[in-house]
């Protein structure tokens, strides 16, 4: 029963403020609540027995890629707001029309699509220890080592790329 | 009860707002906003189908898709800043130097 509470609470705040997210005139109050957002996601993790994930979410969601973001909208102040010029070919109506289709899509398979997920197996033979952290800790180092070390490639890459797009000249 | 299928369905709402928002905003910074919605989307299913399953992978490639998220946001926001530069706009409507 709790459960239930806590979980529709979280829902109708996550969905509300992603609403709000893209509803918002202003690009700041968009980027605020995009931060709110992120921390009822991160407290459904924490229901959800995920703590590391739920941490790791409030570290770099919440407090890295939205500061990064508002420093963009401080670099790009916006003098004369962004939808003032419009696209005479653009077609918002068809934007809902296919948002609309993907929603049908999920909803069917959703539907008709679910598979019974097979009862929860014995956990992996040799994970030597308990509790979140250390388990997916122990799955990072372990099995998952390469997609780690090319995840770690991949921000140094980006880290790069970004250092010399932003650069005024090389 | 909360099964998974409800965090499917709470997973599957967000990750539409998110294609609405990149469907229908001008805004290049809030189209990006929306791309982390659609990847926070995938993160909550994954999250909870590893809940599931009691199974801890899936919150090991939640924590990839945050750090490719991240990757994300810098190279596209270094692209908005290096084309803000150019043509001192964020208008989508208004990028369309590589169109034919």
């Amino acid at each position: 029963m709790g459960d239930a509470i806590a979980f529709y609470t979280l829902a109708a705040f996550i969905l509300g403020f992603a609403i709000l997210v893209i509803s918002t005139r202003d690009t700041v109050h968009s980027i605020l609540f995009l931060v709110l957002d992120f921390l009822f996601v991160a407290a459904l993790y924490v229901l959800l027995g995920a703590e590391f994930v739920a941490v790791i979410q409030v570290l770099v969601y919440a407090g890295g890629i939205v500061v990064l973001y508002l420093f963009v909208v401080m670099l790009v102040n916006l003098k004369r707001p962004p939808e003032v010029y419009q696209d005479p070919n653009r077609r918002t109506r068809m934007g809902y029309a296919l948002a609309g289709a993907v929603l049908v899509e999920l909803a069917a398979i959703a539907t008709w699509g679910y598979v019974t997920p097979p009862p929860p197996a014995a956990a992996p033979s040799a994970m030597p220890v308990t509790g979140n952290t250390e388990q997916v800790g122990w799955l990072l180092y372990t099995s998952y080592l390469i997609p780690f070390e090319v995840a770690s490639m991949l921000l140094l890459v980006a880290m790069i790329g970004a250092i010399v797009l932003a650069k005024r000249e090389l | 009860m909360i099964t998974p299928t409800h965090y499917m369905l709470l997973s599957a709402a967000l990750f539409i707002i998110g294609v609405v928002g990149v469907l229908v905003r001008r805004n290049i910074i809030i189209i990006f906003m929306s791309i982390e919605l659609i990847l926070n989307a995938v993160n909550i299913n994954l999250v909870a189908l590893s809940n599931q399953l009691q199974n801890q992978v899936g919150q090991v490639f939640a924590i990839f898709v945050i750090a490719v998220a991240a990757a994300e946001a810098a190279v596209g926001l270094g692209i908005i800043l290096a084309f803000y530069r150019n043509k001192e706009t964020v208008n989508i409507d208004e990028m369309n130097l590589m169109r034919w």
